[in-house]
């Protein structure tokens, strides 16, 4: 029997990112916020402290920082004719548990999604024909435009520190910064990372290749920075350790680094750990969210009532919760009617492996210190002669050295045994590798629902993915390799090795935890789970944060877009709380 | 908590004693148009001041209630009630009891207090500063809790005792104000040697814990940790500060020479950050009016200690004390040129790699940037090299330290945090 507990005005699923800047912003305007987090708490000092956080065996060998799939997992198949299995380790995406989310062990790659993105299916239409688009790919508007969330990509930019280049001020071209970006009302806080010898290498290569470089934006402090709540971030290092690590020197934007310290002193705000959230609970009618149902580590369960919920939680998580809660129409492949689980998708990623002659150090990195090209992201060129919708970028990324996981061997090298060592030792100073970042569009045979199978420890249906990359994916993704592949060959001196994705989707090997979808965003409620501001159709008093909400993905790191959806349904949230009920009205 | 941060606070408490002290002297500091609650706003800022609510109160306690364990070189010693509950706190006290408690250390029985409770410095402090401080206490709620006895070896444990103390260490007596000084000087004056009790950790005591009141801020042992001097040294004193370094300082706990920690960033964050912006500068004034005392000679280090050092300040502290101990303005502090660094005795650098320190989060910087504790990862002989090299490279001058000082201040800290 769950023991009921006193009431509060919202409570938040999970602590990280978005639930850091709800709270922020909620407490601000006088309401009092409560957020449960499966997870434990963490802080910089001790937990990523700089004497133990360099440790690559214990955290990206061992994935301490991340969800463990014992607890919580997902069962996956590629189509609907398989039969879908448990994944039983992390390998294609780290969603983590824990204070600070995801927003601890990221890169800090903090990018603006193009104008273009968020129209896509009406700029294609009108670029190409309604026929262009694949029978199966469900194409959508987001129902909210660049120009809007211009403001509150602004301020998470400002929260985090980001280092960067303006390529685009208010319309007019900036040299030295990415000139295909939307226009943007102020430059990055901070100037761009320091250059390292390879994303040196690498502009010059893509600037003789004919394409235009710039420095990838990066929530890594180049200068020591106070953020606009008067939270401070030291100079980045160059430790080469983020990705998968928390930071040390609170040079990495983190709700730890941009929030906490100034939203835990408040009265209004309060969060509980190790507190696992089962269920929405709602009214009689199913349309009015009456709190939550959560189970803490010894297994007892509660009930946290609660005026307004908010799903913070990693983007699969919240579409689980939305579907074992019953709220929304759950996504039925065969109809193709329904949208709770619908529109789920990933990236498509790849890389060019380059040897050359010039010591390049490596170990010298950062999480976002790349140096990056736009040329074929988005409606950035034309896709007419290509036959395929989407794109993203090419960027060469120092983001560390580490021994076990981070060096590039040749293609012909030994696999193990002396031989492996003698490549290892001829190759690790001087071999750096170019990425590409594709979008993957929504189709209706890739979705989330229900296992009819498998159950989890609270006795709940597990997740079940369906996924594959399509024709289109294949297509756009190989184009992008055959880009960055000239950017290879204008390297002095250089060989290189093209790793294609080939084939169907795996789990298995590492490629991004960009996973999106299954709660879509937008104006149709039939295509979309919350409106454009993040609010439930069904449950006005229930909202969705996070990248589960973009009806497909684009070619850039998620995050950025996050953040600023985020601040930009806070605000809507504000005007609910004065007058609550549907923001937008069918 | 340690000791050091009962003196501190202590300290911190003198200081806005101070600044209530200068509004009843000098009519040049007079308060702002006495509305019908004047007095109890004005005591409420000298409280905060003089940060009486961090010792008054218990961890987890109800604020000023009380119970709040002070330990001393002679015993612990555990604070009172002062809220107004008529039985266990100050409510049946009238304001002449609470003035001869401030300026004597006599309870409304008669009891002696001990001089933790720091009526050495208040004394100092004005009768109409001190009628607003209880003013202020009169508005709390008031909380049922009896005062804890203190455990104190015999004689001390004998509360007539104290009679005896103070008749040898007791200066008794408001502040004077100064006709030859500045309004602000004598301001900070009033703030630093009375309600702000700072020479409390900044002075050194004696073999009875009275401070040297010839030298009272020429630095001093507070706990595990040395105060470092607030007079005019140009290494390990204020010589170097401008008046807007101690301004910031005290202000936002930060300033371009380095950042509060320890015990002071408590102080930082829970009192003088509230301090008015003038009596801030007051406080400046007064202390960079302080002369440097002589200079002691330390011998140079000799090349072999130097080279180890440095090689072990590149793999631990670099990266956020920078090349060359520059530090990141805005985050980490410089240990190049900083005062505290240089300390006459090099405890509080220690303490700080053995157990790690944070600066103090206030309104201005949100965040208490924290540094790790390096106990596990450095033994004493390399933290005797690495403070050895800090003390003494690009340009600073201090004297060395043996892995005996470390391990003792290792004991120490260890037997404190159980």
């Amino acid at each position: 029997m769950a023991k009921r507990l006193p009431p509060v005005d919202v409570v938040l699923v999970g602590f990280g990112w978005t639930a850091a800047i709800i709270a922020q912003e909620l407490t601000e305007a006088g309401v009092q916020v409560l957020a449960l987090e499966r997870g434990e708490f963490r802080d910089t000092v001790p937990d990523f402290a700089t004497d133990t956080i360099q440790d690559e065996l214990r955290y990206a060998v061992r994935k301490q920082i991340f969800e463990s799939p014992e607890r919580e997992t997902l069962t996956f198949r590629n189509s609907a004719d398989q039969t879908a299995l448990p994944m039983r380790h992390l390998g294609s995406f780290m969603p983590a548990a824990g204070v600070g989310g995801a927003g601890v062990h990221w890169n800090g790659q903090c990018w603006r999604f193009l104008p273009s993105d968020f129209e896509i299916r009406s700029q294609v239409e009108q670029r190409y024909g309604s026929k262009f688009i694949p029978e199966g790919m469900n194409l959508q508007d987001w129902g909210v435009t660049y120009d809007e969330l211009e403001p509150h990509y602004d301020r998470f930019e400002y929260l985090c520190g980001v280092s960067g280049k303006a390529g685009n001020l208010a319309g007019t071209k900036q040299p030295g910064g990415n000139p295909f970006e939307g226009p943007r009302k102020h430059d990055y806080p901070l100037p761009p990372l320091k250059r390292s010898a390879s994303t040196t290498l690498f502009d010059k290569a893509a600037r003789e290749a004919g394409f235009d470089p710039f420095p990838c934006p990066a929530a890594n402090a180049s200068k020591p920075y106070r953020n606009p709540l008067g939270v401070q971030m030291g100079q980045c290092t160059y430790c080469g350790f983020c990705e998968w690590f928390g930071c040390g020197n609170y040079s990495k934007a983190s709700p730890q680094t941009t929030i906490l310290p100034v939203l835990l002193k408040k009265d209004n705000f309060s969060f509980r750990t190790r507190c696992n959230v089962t269920r929405v609970n709602t009214d009689g009618r199913g349309k009015q969210a009456t709190g939550v149902t959560y189970v803490d580590i010894d297994g007892n369960e509660f009930e946290q009532p609660a005026g307004m919920v908010v799903l913070c939680a990693f983007a699969q998580h919240n579409v689980h919760l939305l579907l074992l809660s019953k709220i929304g129409t759950p996504y039925d492949p065969q109809s193709g009617q329904g949208v709770v689980g619908r529109n789920y998708a990933y990236q498509i990623t790849s890389s060019v492996d380059v040897f050359q002659k010039e010591i390049l150090n490596p170990f010298m990195g950062a999480g976002a210190l790349g140096q990056g090209v736009d040329n074929f992201n988005g409606e950035n060129f034309d896709h007419g002669p290509l036959g395929f919708i989407g794109g993203g970028y090419i960027a060469l990324w120092n983001t560390g050295g580490r021994p076990i996981l981070q060096h590039q061997l040749p293609k012909n090298a030994p696999k193990w045994g002396s031989g492996w060592k003698r490549a290892m030792h001829d190759n690790y100073l001087t071999s750096t590798s170019i990425a590409t970042h594709g979008s993957v569009m929504s189709y209706r045979n890739n979705y989330l629902d229900l296992d009819p199978t498998w159950r989890d420890d609270y006795g709940n249906p597990l997740l079940r993915l369906t996924f594959d990359f399509q024709p289109n994916e294949h297509r756009m993704s190989d184009y992008l390799t055959e880009q960055a592949t000239k950017i290879a060959r204008a390297i002095p001196g250089a060989t290189h090795h093209a790793k294609k994705r080939e084939g169907h989707y795996s789990i298995v090997p590492y490629q991004t935890t960009h996973n999106t979808g299954g709660a879509a965003m937008g104006a149709d409620p039939r295509t979309s789970v919350v409106n454009r501001y993040l609010q439930s159709w069904d449950v006005p008093n229930l909202w969705v944060m996070g990248a589960s909400v973009f009806p497909q993905n684009a070619g850039y790191n998620p995050t950025g877009t996050v953040g600023a959806l985020t601040f930009w349904a806070a605000e809507a949230m504000k005007r609910y709380l004065k007058n609550p009920g549907p923001l937008v009205t069918t | 908590m340690s000791a050091r941060t009962h003196i501190v606070r202590a300290l911190a408490l003198g200081l806005a004693a101070a600044a209530g002290a200068v509004a009843a002297n000098s009519a040049d500091v007079a308060r702002s148009s006495p509305g019908p609650h004047a007095s109890v706003e004005h005591g409420r800022y000298l409280v905060r001041a003089g940060d009486c609510q961090s010792c008054h109160t218990a961890a987890g306690g109800a604020p000023f209630a009380g119970g709040r364990a002070v330990p001393t070189p002679f015993g612990t010693i555990y604070s009172t009630n002062i809220t107004p509950d008529r039985d266990t706190g100050i409510g049946s006290w009238s304001a002449d009891d609470f003035y001869r408690a401030m300026h004597e250390g006599i309870a409304r029985d008669g009891h002696h207090l001990y001089p933790a409770f720091p009526y050495p410095w208040f004394t100092r402090i004005s009768r109409d500063d001190v009628r607003d401080i209880k003013a202020y206490l009169d508005t709390r709620p008031a909380v049922r809790q009896p005062d804890r006895a203190p455990e104190l070896p015999w004689p001390l444990s004998i509360r007539g005792a104290m009679a005896v103390w103070n008749g040898m260490y007791l200066h008794e007596g408001t502040y004077r104000y100064d006709p030859r000084q500045s309004a602000a000087w004598n301001r900070g004056a009033y703030l630093v040697r009375g309600l702000g009790h700072c020479s409390a950790c900044h002075g050194d005591k004696n073999f009875a814990g009275a401070v040297d009141q010839d030298h009272p801020l020429e630095g001093g042992f507070a706990e595990n940790m040395y105060a470092p001097a607030l007079t005019g040294g140009k290494r390990d004193g204020l010589g170097q500060w401008s008046e807007q370094d101690i301004v910031d300082y005290l202000g936002r706990g930060r300033n371009a020479i380095t950042t509060a920690g320890g015990a002071m960033a408590e102080v930082v964050e829970q009192s003088t950050q509230y301090l008015s912006e003038a009596d801030r500068r007051a406080i400046a004034v007064y202390l960079k009016s302080l002369p440097a005392p002589k200079d002691h000679q330390v011998a140079s280090l000799d090349d072999d200690t130097m080279k180890r050092g440095a090689a072990l300040y590149l793999d631990n502290c670099e990266g956020c004390h920078m090349r060359g101990g520059s530090g990141q303005p805005g985050a980490f502090p410089a240990l190049k040129n900083n005062s505290a660094v240089q300390a006459a005795e090099p405890d509080t650098l220690i303490t700080a790699i053995l157990q790690g320190d944070r600066v103090p989060a206030t309104q201005a910087d949100q965040t208490a940037l924290a540094m790790p504790a390096f106990a596990d990862r450095l033994d004493n002989q390399e933290i005797a090299q690495l403070t050895s090299y800090i003390r003494n490279a690009w340009g600073n001058h201090a004297g060395g330290v043996d892995a005996g000082d470390v391990g003792a201040i290792r004991k120490k800290l260890r037997k404190s945090n159980h």
